[in-house]
Parts: structure tokens; sequence; C-alpha cells
């Protein structure tokens, strides 16, 4: 008998005590919790993700869609970023000002040449007010998983209000299981070492999040 | 299970051990105490909390008692998403098939996301002794794997050590490993962060094959999920070519829609977030990010035993918050070792003797291990009930009774004479020799007086058979004198 048999055979023996018309899942679970916490309006939900972010040490930077370029060139300016990762699908417009040298996205550049990579800048699928996250789901202007992972410094430009939701149901709902998806809360933390709480052990030490206005 | 510790001793050996020790002790404090109150406020800010505790419990019930179909259902959806599954009945047949993987890639080393099932099945071990050798990368498992150490926190595992002691074991042990730490390495946590950064990212850049656990996969659509927050997660999930998962049987859940259940309670409960900094989901392979091959190892390992424990099931439900762990009484002063295996904590008391049977004088024992003062109820997002399943295990040690063990129906033959009778006596010895545990044990005892069997559990059955404990007072009479009389003579 394979494993799998001895196992599916185990659980069926072990479930003896279930009758045959056991709720089926529609009315097993009932979901009486809220699908947002609170009520707000769409400037007062922007607002609670810039305040989340912001409480989970991401840098958060406000601008109007015309001004992006500009703010993304003295992001990368002051930390003084000479290579930033680009997407293959970031609106070409996003970079025009900043003179860094791209680093494409592509699928053989191995993880090395990666971490020789000042910054990533990328934008979201989706952004969770309640919980100060975003979303990355693999589209074109997001790129692979590893690039937002390997260098020290991610900048993710959200536009709001479109992309912004309040909470983790509606979250989901956006969402397409199929492709693979990192949600981000600031940047990556580890509190290990007597719960002192230390910024960046693995993944970018720094986040900023760009909300733009269209 | 192998994840047993050779040569354990009971529970109220061990953790006579512990308590004596004042650094673990003292760490432990800090620890639970600080993230219990942190805790308590990122719940009280979801009004709903009642209500999503609820529906996870429900949704992991009507999972439990469907089990089968939603195995099938998960090994489809993986399947059609371009994964492999494999299935392992026992630790041994897990980490046989894990090896046989890492082999076939050509590969003798891996790197490895903190993972409860791989602990349980002593993966590492067994890896090695095949002549592969396996990276912890989460910060606290190196911590714990640099100092030949046993994790002793479901969360933070290195939780008994302090800072001096963690510079020590980067200094001594680093280099063995691989990058040494740096020559005038202090002991401020940002410097050991920074350290542990440089010795691991050189492991994960190289790294070709990656082995973790899951916290949930999602039967509809074949999706794990693994919730971290330093990124080492994310490095071992995207960056190899070859990806292994070993998932116990029953973290699936049966709907995407699920997840936004989880994802509002677990962070919540473990780490007092409102969402951890990382989550990762991914659906079988996709083209060109991420690993090209994924195989996903699911576990049985004792849980099909537990499964067919009408009253014990309820313990699978654990999505390994470790928030019972940190408002434990009795954990909070014996320290995770003194339970002896993976899972520490009123979790580990009634999910050990389950996956391993009572066979074993620590398992026995572990029952004993609480003193059923109910605040691991109150705070488990699942609603496990915890005191239920203690007592009730209890009852099997000492009286014996079916039982399945791999599978089979066995009757227990009650732990005569000494064994269990021991183990409880020693157990009700430590709590009252350790006036500070039964305290807190009997405060929090008077909030949960429903909670209370109305007989003894154990060999004081056969006294309670015919007489009715005496109910729990509604306050504790040394917290009346404190009230009372406490303030005046300043009396402690
Ligand atoms: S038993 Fe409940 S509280 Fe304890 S770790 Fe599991 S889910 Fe969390």
């Amino acid at each position: 008998m394979s494993s799998r048999e001895r196992i599916l055979g185990r659980v069926r023996r072990a479930l003896a005590d279930v009758p045959d018309d056991d709720p089926p899942y529609e009315r097993a679970v009932t979901r009486g919790y809220a699908r947002e916490h609170g009520r707000r309006t769409v400037a007062e939900t922007v607002e609670l993700l810039a305040e989340n972010l912001a409480d989970y040490r991401a840098t958060v930077h406000r601008c109007a869609d015309g001004q992006l370029p500009d703010l993304l060139m003295r992001l990368l300016a002051a930390r003084g970023s000479r290579s930033v990762v680009v997407p293959p699908g970031l609106p070409p417009g996003w970079l025009a000002a900043v003179d860094a040298t791209r680093v494409h996205d592509r699928a053989e550049s191995t993880a090395h040449e990666l971490d020789r990579v000042d910054s990533v800048v990328t934008g979201c699928a989706v952004a969770v007010a309640e919980t100060g996250t975003i979303v990355l789901d693999g589209s074109p202007d997001q790129g692979r998983r590893r690039i937002t992972l390997v260098p020290d410094h991610h900048v993710c430009v959200v536009r709001v209000p479109d992309q912004v939701v309040s909470s983790v149901p509606q979250a989901l709902e956006r969402l397409d299981p199929s492709r693979p998806s990192t949600w981000i809360s600031g940047p990556s933390a580890t509190s290990d070492i007597e719960l002192d709480r230390v910024e960046g052990v693995h993944g970018p030490r720094t986040l900023e999040v760009v909300l733009v206005e269209d | 299970m192998s994840g047993m510790f050779v040569g354990m001793p009971a529970f109220p050996e061990a953790a006579r051990t512990a308590v004596r020790d004042s650094t673990l002790r003292g760490n432990l404090r800090h620890a639970t105490h600080t993230i219990r109150d942190k805790r308590a406020r990122a719940v009280a800010e979801l009004d709903d909390w009642a209500a999503l505790r609820e529906a996870g419990k429900q949704v992991k019930d009507h999972t439990l008692r469907h089990l089968d179909r939603y195995l099938v259902q998960v090994e489809e959806a993986v399947t059609a998403a371009g994964g492999t599954v494999h299935w392992a009945a026992d630790a041994e047949e897990a980490n046989r098939i894990v090896a046989d993987l890492v082999k076939a890639t050509g590969e003798s080393e891996v790197v490895k996301v903190k993972s409860m099932a791989t602990q349980e099945t002593g993966l590492n071990e067994a890896l090695e002794a095949e002549g592969i050798r396996a990276y912890e990368t989460d910060l606290a498992e190196l911590i714990v794997q640099l100092g030949k150490d046993r994790p002793s926190h479901i969360l933070v595992p290195a939780i008994h050590r302090n800072r001096g002691e963690i510079r020590d074991i980067f200094r001594s042990e680093m280099g063995e490993w691989g990058r040494p730490a740096p020559e005038n390495l202090t002991d401020t946590p940002a410097e050991l962060a920074e350290a542990a950064r440089l010795h691991l990212r050189e492991k994960f850049l190289r790294a070709k094959v990656g082995i973790s656990g899951a916290n949930f996969m999602v039967a509809e659509t074949g999706t794990l999920v693994v919730v971290e927050s330093e990124g080492n997660g994310r490095m071992c999930l995207t960056l190899p070519e070859t990806l292994i998962s070993v998932v116990g049987i029953e973290k699936i859940v049966p709907t995407w829609q699920d997840l936004e259940v989880f994802l509002q309670t677990l962070p919540r409960s473990s780490t007092a977030e409102r969402m951890n900094p990382y989550t990762s989901m991914w659906t079988g392979t996709t083209d060109e990010d991420g690993p090209r091959t994924f195989h996903l190892v699911l576990l049985d390992n004792g849980r099909t035993d537990t499964l067919a424990d009408e009253v014990g099931r309820q313990a699978l439900r654990c999505i390994r918050c470790s928030a019972c762990l940190n408002v434990c009484p009795v954990y909070e002063r014996a320290g995770g070792h003194a339970y002896g295996s993976v899972y520490p904590g009123p979790i580990g008391a009634i999910l050990s003797p389950q996956l391993r049977g009572t066979g074993s004088e620590i398992d026995a024992s572990l029952p004993y291990a609480s003193s059923l003062c109910g605040a691991c109820y109150e705070v488990c997002p699942v609603a496990i009930d915890i005191p239920e399943v203690l007592v009730h295990l209890r009852e099997r040690v000492v009286q014996g009774g079916p039982a399945v063990r791999q599978g089979n129906k066995v009757v227990l033959k009650p732990a005569k004479g000494h064994a269990a009778e021991r183990a409880a006596m020693r157990a009700a010895q430590w709590a009252f020799t350790h006036p500070g545990a039964l305290r807190t044990g009997q405060r929090l005892a008077s909030r949960t007086r429903r909670l209370h069997p109305r007989t003894l559990p154990g060999p004081g059955r056969a006294w309670s058979g015919s007489r009715d404990l005496p109910e729990v007072p509604a306050e504790p009479f040394r917290d009346w004198w404190q009230r009372t009389h406490g303030g005046k003579d300043g009396a402690k």
C-alpha cells in the first residue's frame, strides 16, 4: 500500500464519527466578522494607510502624478544609489529624471548580480490600509519576487486611491491566487535578540512607499 | 517521533531544574509579559475578534472533519500548478523523501526556513547522516543551531539566550559554518543582526535547494502560505532552483477566502502586530519567477492518530501562534525545554502526547504540566479548549482505554501504580513548592471557573468520584488578603 493510501485510509477511519449529513462548508462556516473595521471616507482610508505604513517604519511620501519622476529621482539621489533594478512593465516615465544605471529584471541575472544593485523601484497590486501592507503579485510593473528582496532599498509606488483597500478580506478579493504574491508590512525586522526590534536582517532595510494621487 | 529528545527527564524534573535557572526565568518572564501585553492591544483593535475566532475555529473544524476530501483536493491543485506531491506516514519517511529529493539535485547543502514540521521529524540530523548540510536561516534558529542547542519557544526559539551569549556563540561558531563573525563584534542587537545578515547572505545567494514548512495550504487553489518577519523565508522560497515544503496534513484551509480569517488572527495573536513584515504565497511553480521545481511533502506522523480522538482532535486546529505559551504560568517558569518536544507550553502539553502516544514518562507527565487555569483557552485564536483536552489525556494516562496508534486501534493499559501517580504527584508537588506558579494559576482560575472539571482527573478521580470539587472562589484568598490587608502591613 502506498503511503498516500495508508494516510487517506487512516483519515477515513479516524473520521468514522462524522455523519454523512455533516453540514457542508457553506453552512459549517459562519462569517460573522467584519469586511472592514470602522467607517472611513476614501481620503481617511488613504490617511490610515500612510499612518500604519509609518508605524511599521516604512518611509511614506505623497505626491501628485506629475511630480513622481522628480520625487523618485530625489529619493534615489538621497541614498546615493548608482544602480536601480527596473521591472519590465514599470511606466517608462517614472524613472525619466533618474540618472542611476538601470538594471533590467531578467530571468538570467543571478542573485549575486542583484546583490550589487543599490535600489529597486516597483508598483504594487494592492495596499491594505488597516494593516499598513503593500502586496506585490509579480505583475509587469513589479517584476520577479527576488528583485524586491535582494537590493537593500525598495521604493514602492502606490496609486491612491485606486490601489488602496481598507482590509485584508478586501485585498484577497482583488488578488489572483495563481500569481505568486508577497505581502510587505514595513521593512524586514527581527525581535529575536532580547526582543529588541532590529530592522533588516535579510530583506531590504529601507522601504519607501510613494502614494501617488491620480 | 524522532523529535523526541532522547533521555529527556519527565516534565516535573525538567521543570524543577529550569526554575532554578534565573537567567532563563528572567528572559522568559520578560518575553512572555512583553508579547502578552502587546497582543492584548493588537487584538483590542479589532472589534470583531470573537467572530474571527469563531470563524477560524469553524473553518479548521470543518476541514478536519472532511480532511480526506481536502487532502485529495490540495494534491490535485498543487499538481495542476506544476508541483509534485509526496505523502509521508511518519518522520522517517518524510526525511527519506526529502533526502532523496535533495540528492537528486546533486547538491549537498540546503537553506531552511524555520519550520516546526521539520523540527518534529528531526530533518536536519537525518540530512546530516546522508551527508547533506542544512542551514537554519531564521536568526533565532541560527543562534540555536550555532549554539548546538534546542529551541525553547515556538516564536522566539532563542529567548533563553542573552545578547552576550549570542555574541560569544557567533564569535566562536560562525567560522565553522561559513563566513566568520567580524573581529570586533559587540553585543548590540543591531551588530549581531548585521553579522547574521552577512553570514547568511553568502548562503542564500548560492543556495540551489530550499526547504520550508507552511502556515497554510489552500485546498481549492493549491496555494501555500508562509508568514514571517525577517525575509529569510522569502530568500529560501524564491532564490533556490528547487523548493521542498514539508507540511502537516492539518494545515489545510478549504478556500482562498479562508485566508482572510487567519491573516488577521495569526499575526495579532503571535507577534502582536497588525501584520507580520512578510507573507509569501505561491501556487505550484511560476515561469521564470522563483524555483522551477516544487515538491510538497504531506506529513502524517501521528496526526491521523490525533484525529481519531474526538476530544483531542481539536489540537489539530492549532495555527502555532504561541499565544498560549505567553499566558501560561507554568511555561513562564518552567521554560520551553522542560516539555521535551518541539511543541512547548500548553499546546505542547496536549499535542506531543497525542502525536507520540503516552508511552514514555515525559509524554505521560505532559498532561499534568498545567494548573488548568484556562488562560490558554481564552487567548487561543482558534478556541482550542486546552484544559478540556488536558483533563481528557490525564484520564487516558491513568485509566487507559481505546486509542489509535499508527493507524491501529489499541487499548491502552492504565498506567498502573506509580508511573502516572508519580507523574501527577510530582507535577502537583512542583506547583505547590513554587507558590508563584500556583498564585498566578489560582487568580486566573477564578476568572475561568466555568471551565473547571467537576471531578478530579487522574489518580484523584476515585476520591472525587463521590464528591463534587469545591467551587473555585470568585476571588482567591491571596488576592482578597492583598486587597484588604496587603496595603496596610506591606505583606507580600
Ligand atoms: S493552541 Fe491556540 S494559542 Fe496555542 S499556539 Fe495553537 S493556535 Fe496559538
